[in-house]
This record gives structure tokens, sequence and C-alpha cells, in this order.
């Protein structure tokens, strides 16, 4: 589940990282891919897992198009304007989604029983275990893309800094559609992947922004990759800590963490390593 | 023309609260269109409209030789008890309601409660267990479903008779439905004599079980008894399921009662729900629709499955019917005297109010069923298994394939 958490925070990082726009519509692009996989699956008959490029295409495109219409003009403003900007779309967007599907319970069943771990009594459903894999693998790729692309290093360029980057010759408006676009995909791909383990409904991206938010924090605002690891961390902390406590402590356990977090190590654990790199 | 237009809108906007004629009753309501709520409390508003168009459809409500037309006005509370604090006081200020219907939820009806109590303005709650909200001497509240308190009492005697030494889980939604509803059960399994081995709630926005599932294997409990509301529910169902929790009785609050908890597959065979009414349940109605009546009516409306929010919106309207016929008036204090008389038995079950002021409004008559997702023939089916004068079908112990 941490790899999933991550993969969700690396949406959010990449389009802060690049662009300095915290994106609100995160919880509603998670949900659009939760929709996108129970559709494709539902009505196309489409298999579960052949679902993912299928999203992550629409996930780009759908994220592209609303660079233009909200994000756009809101980039050079203060961030209080983009985040009201992005903030309305997901109004609207789950407005919409309410007013069609109601808060109904969605399932989509997937089981892989052949790539199910058990260890003693206890079971990793395949679904949890395939998840992961592919966050990872996505991750992997977000990874090769941003280091050994032209565009990728482009994207980077912009992210460090803009003004050089144009003056370079580098088309930054088009960098910074590519790049919200590939936050969106990284949103829709991990709801995809949430649809696959659990139920939802159109309410359901609250909790995953939430947890996204956090994530990106640890991570370190800007570093995907810091996201990914910040991710697994949280996942790790879910699992090991409810042994020991009553599980409603866990969420304070994860925000006492979160703080401490941010107060020791403000630039998040990326941050860290940095740091310790160069002493 | 400007002026024109300006003396039709003052023209309209006067009108508008005064719409409904003396041959009118107007009912107000809010309904949590939007939000979490959204499900449940929709069909219990759509149980209302089954009520009010039937009743429209015969002539309105006969009082003193009158009758009256039944409308009602409604808004969105969005699932938020500020907007229920809100909407109340424009009901019956603005929108003159002489009746009210509570909203859906524990949580909304104590935040309504306390503006209709101030206002005097009765108010029937089909969506409302938790019993606090009539202990604080309130004069004009009617709750006509079970309390929280006997939420999983049914659960506990079926498991009961199933394993006399069961081991039982209890982990719930931290939201104060589910923890009443827990507090009870926790009584109602030591006086059975079973072993509670885990007692844990979990937030309300919690999205993945995986670790408190593990938790539950580790305490060694062979039954589960818990959940809070509907997205919580489902995926505490489908994750007991893929983890191989070992499970051998499932009992899950609210969300298995949902016709849609089917599409859960494998994951649902088994789970049981405590329900304030199924479509199978055969009560002889002193007055009103039987059962089957009702589920006809309905999926004729609302071409879907009636559900337990439906029964109990429709049960509001019916009881208000009864009551001011009784009265023989609209009369808030005769029709509050005919509710607090009230002991009648309808397709919903027996229906009767505490009168005591310390619990007044209190429903003490109405008796839950527990119902079980069944595979019969290759196909999910929701049967009654308790109390044995209400089942349709054994109980199956222990789940099948061992969840």
């Amino acid at each position: 589940m941490g790899a999933v958490y991550g993969l969700a925070a690396m949406g959010i990082t990449l389009i802060w990282g690049v662009m300095n726009v915290i994106n609100l519509t995160h919880g509603a692009m998670i949900v659009c891919g939760m929709f996108g996989l129970y559709l494709l699956v539902n009505a196309l008959g489409v298999p579960a897992y052949a679902t993912l490029p299928l999203v992550l295409v629409a996930g780009f495109l759908i994220g592209v198009a609303l660079y233009w219409i909200a994000v756009h003009r809101m980039v050079d403003r203060p961030p209080l304007m983009s985040l009201l900007s992005t903030f309305a779309v997901n109004l609207m967007l789950v407005g919409a989604g309410t007013a069609t599907w109601g808060t109904m319970l969605f399932n989509v069943p997937v089981s892989l029983p052949r790539l199910s771990l058990s260890l003693g009594r206890y079971t990793f459903p395949g679904t949890h275990i395939m998840a992961a894999l592919l966050a990872a693998v996505i991750a992997g790729g977000l990874f090769f893309f941003l280091h050994r692309t032209r565009i990728g290093k482009s994207v980077r360029a912009v992210a460090a800094n803009r003004e050089a980057a144009e003056l370079v010759g580098i088309p930054t408006t088009r960098v910074l559609a590519l790049s919200f676009g590939l936050g969106v995909a990284l949103a829709g791909v991990s709801g995809m992947l949430i649809g696959t383990m659990f139920p939802f409904t159109v309410l359901a991206g609250d909790a995953y922004q939430l947890k996204s938010f956090v994530v990106t924090v640890l991570g370190g605002f800007g570093n995907p990759m810091g996201a990914l690891i910040a991710g697994v961390g949280l996942g790790l902390v879910e699992g090991l800590a409810t042994p020991f406590m009553p599980v409603s402590w866990t969420l304070v356990f994860e925000f006492v963490l979160f703080v401490v977090a941010l107060l020791v190590l403000p630039g998040g654990f990326a941050k860290f390593r940095r740091v310790r790199t160069a002493a | 023309m400007k002026r024109l237009w300006l003396i039709a809108a003052i023209g309209v906007l006067a009108a508008g609260p005064a719409l409904a004629d003396d041959d009118t009753i107007t009912i107000g309501m809010t309904v949590s269109q939007t939000g979490s709520l959204n499900v449940d409390s929709v069909a219990q508003l759509h149980g209302c409209e089954l009520w009010r168009d039937e009743v429209n459809a015969h002539g309105g409500i006969t009082a003193g030789g009158k009758h009256y037309k039944v409308r009602f006005v409604t808004y969105d509370d969005q699932s938020q008890g500020g907007r229920v604090q809100q909407l109340y006081t424009r009901l019956i200020v603005q929108d003159k309601s002489q009746f009210l219907f509570s909203p859906y939820s524990s949580g909304l009806t104590a935040t309504a409660a306390v503006i209709t109590e101030q206002y005097g303005t009765i108010m029937l709650i089909g969506g409302g267990a938790e019993a606090k909200t009539y202990e604080l001497g309130n004069k004009y509240l009617f709750q006509l479903i079970t309390p929280a308190d006997y939420y999983l009492y049914g659960a506990v005697q079926a498991l009961k008779e199933k394993n006399p030494h069961a081991s039982i889980a209890f982990v719930y939604s931290d939201d104060p439905f589910s923890r009443a509803v827990i507090a009870a059960a926790r009584n109602h399994a030591k006086d059975a004599g079973l072993k509670i081995v885990l007692d844990e709630s979990y937030g309300p926005t919690n999205t993945d079980f995986s670790a408190i599932i593990n938790k539950i294997i580790s305490s060694g409990a062979d039954a589960f008894l818990g959940g809070g509301h509907y997205p919580d529910g489902a995926t505490l169902a489908r994750q007991l399921h893929e983890q191989k929790s070992g499970l051998k009785w499932v009992s899950i609050l609210v969300a298995p009662d949902s016709p849609q908890f089917a599409t859960l597959g494998a994951a649902a065979d088994g789970i049981t729900v405590p329900s304030q009414w199924e479509p199978q349940v055969k009560y002889k109605p002193d007055f009103g629709p039987t059962s089957e009546q009702l589920a006809k009516a309905f999926s004729d409306q609302f071409h879907g499955d009636a559900d337990y929010h439906v029964a109990s919106g429709y049960i509001e309207g019916l009881l208000l019917q009864k009551a001011i016929e009784e009265a023989g008036s609209i009369d808030p204090e005769k029709v509050t005297a005919a509710l607090n008389k009230m002991d009648v038995t309808t397709y919903f079950g027996r229906d009767k109010f505490a009168t005591d002021p310390q619990h007044h409004g209190l429903q003490l008559a109405h008796q839950m069923v527990l119902a079980q997702w069944q595979m019969k023939n290759g196909k999910l089916v929701k049967e009654v298994v308790w109390p044995d004068s209400a089942k349709t079908s054994g109980v199956v112990y222990p789940l099948p394939g061992g969840m």
C-alpha cells in the first residue's frame, strides 16, 4: 500500500516541483482512475491490469487539458490563486460525480490467488503485491524519464530555474503542461491500482489526497523519489505500529511523525540524504 | 416593462412561503443529496416520497372532515451538521413546515433535534438510532426505529446459539452511532457468556484495514462484529475475505443491507447485518401496506429494491398520517398526544414511544431482524435468519470457505 501512496504523492510533488502549484484536484483525479478502471472493466470487458496504460494515457490528456483550463494563467500568480482554482475544479468534479453516481459503492472484483503470499497465519493478497510491483515499475519509469531522456531533463531544468531554461531555448509552457499531465496521470494510475484492491465511492479521493500530502512533505516537496520512499515508509509505519497500539491511534502516531519530520528535516528525507552526502 | 418584472418578482417572493394553502400540510426535511451519507439518505427520502405520492393519489390525509394534501420541502444538508442546523431553522421559520422528518444518521438527527425542540415542532425520526438524543428531556421527537443499543443484540444471540464459546473481535468506526452500538453489544456479549478478545475502533476515514485484520488474526477471534457505515463496511468485508482471516462469523453494520453489497461476490457470502426491516418480513399490519406491497410499489416507482432505509422513510409518513387521523386535527399538541398514545403494528413491525420525561420519544417496541447474504443457485440473496418468528432461512455457520 505504501508504494501506491508514494505513486500518488509523486504526482503532487512533480507538479509542485516544476511550477509551485499545489494541485487540489489530486483526490478527484485518483477517483477518476478508479472509475476509469470500473468503466473499462465493466462496460468494455478490458482485463483489470490492461486498463493501466489506458488510464495512464487518459490521465495525461486530462491533465494537459486541465492545465490549460485551470492552471496556466495561475502559474506566476500567488500560490493561493492556483490553490483556489484547482480546489474549484475539484468541487465541480466531485459534485458532477455525486450527481451522476451518488456515493454508491463500486467494486471491481480482481483476484490474484497465485501471487498471494502466506506467512504463517497472515496473508498478503495478490492484488496488493501486484499494486506494489506496478507502482515500483512506474516510479522507475518516471526516474528513467526524468534523468535519461531529453524531455525529462527539460522538466528538471524548468523545475530548477524556469528563466534559465527559457534562455537556453526550452519551451517552458509546454514543459509545464507536460508535467501537469504527468502528475495527473500518476494520480489516475494510483487510483486505478487502489480500485483493484478496495471498493470505492466518488468521495474516496479525499482520504488518499490527505495521505499524498503527508507523503509529499515527508519526502520533500518537489522530489518524486523522496515521495516514493516516504510513501513506502508511511505504509510500513501503518503496518508496524498497529500491533503495538490501538488502531485509532495509528493516525495520531503518523501525524506526530509528520510534525517531527517537519521540525527536524523541513526539506524531507531526501534533503537529509543530500546534506549527509555533501558533508 | 422593467417595473412589471419587478412587481412580478416581488409577488413571487411574497407568495413563496405561503404557496401552501389551508388544505395542504407542509412537511420539511433535509436530505444528504451530497456527501458521505448520500446513499442511505436518498433511499430514506424515496420512502417518504412513495408515501406522499400514495397519500395524495388517494385524496390526502383526512382529519376533522377535511382532506389535506401533503407537500414536502427538502434541502441538501451535504451530510454536514452545520447545514442541518441552518436548514431546520429555515424549514420551520421561513417555509412554515408544520411537521418535520429527520435527516439521516444519528449525528445529523441530534443536531436537528436541538432546533426542532426549540421551536416545538414535531419531528419523526427514521434515521437516528443513537438513544442519547432522547434522554435530554425533549417533547416532540419520535423515534420509529430500534435504538442503537439493540442493533447487535440479534447477532449476539444467533452467534451464541451456534457457538456458545465464540471469541469476538469488536472492530468499529469511531463515530457516535457505531460507538453506541458496540457499547451495548459488549454488554450483550458478556451477558451471553461470549469472550471478547479484541475491542478497537478505527477512524471513520480509514481506507485500508490490512493491519487491523492482522491484529484480528493474532487475537484468535472466530467472530467479528463491527463496521460503521457504508464504504468502510464493504472494504472490511472484502479484505477479511482476501486476507483469509479464518473467521466463522461476521456481522457488519449498515453496509451489507444495501443491494449493492452483492457486487462483492464471494466476499459477501455469509455476512450478517442487523436490519430494521427486510422485504420478506411478514408482520400483520393494523393499517397501511404489507411488506410485499411496499416492496412492489417501490420497485414500480423507483425501479430498484427497497431496503430498510426506504422502509424507515415510508414509516415516518405512515405514522404521522395515522396520528393526524387519530387526532382529527393538525394541531401540534393534539398530534403529539396521538403519537404519545400510539401502539401499532405495520409492515415495519410494532412501534410504541416512551412517554416518560427522561426518555420521551425513544422507541420501545420495534424489533430488528438479522439478515445474512447466502449463495443460492450461484446467486447471492439476503435471507432473514433471526429471530425464529421472522426467519426465512437457517443461519449458515461457519462462514462458507472459512473467511
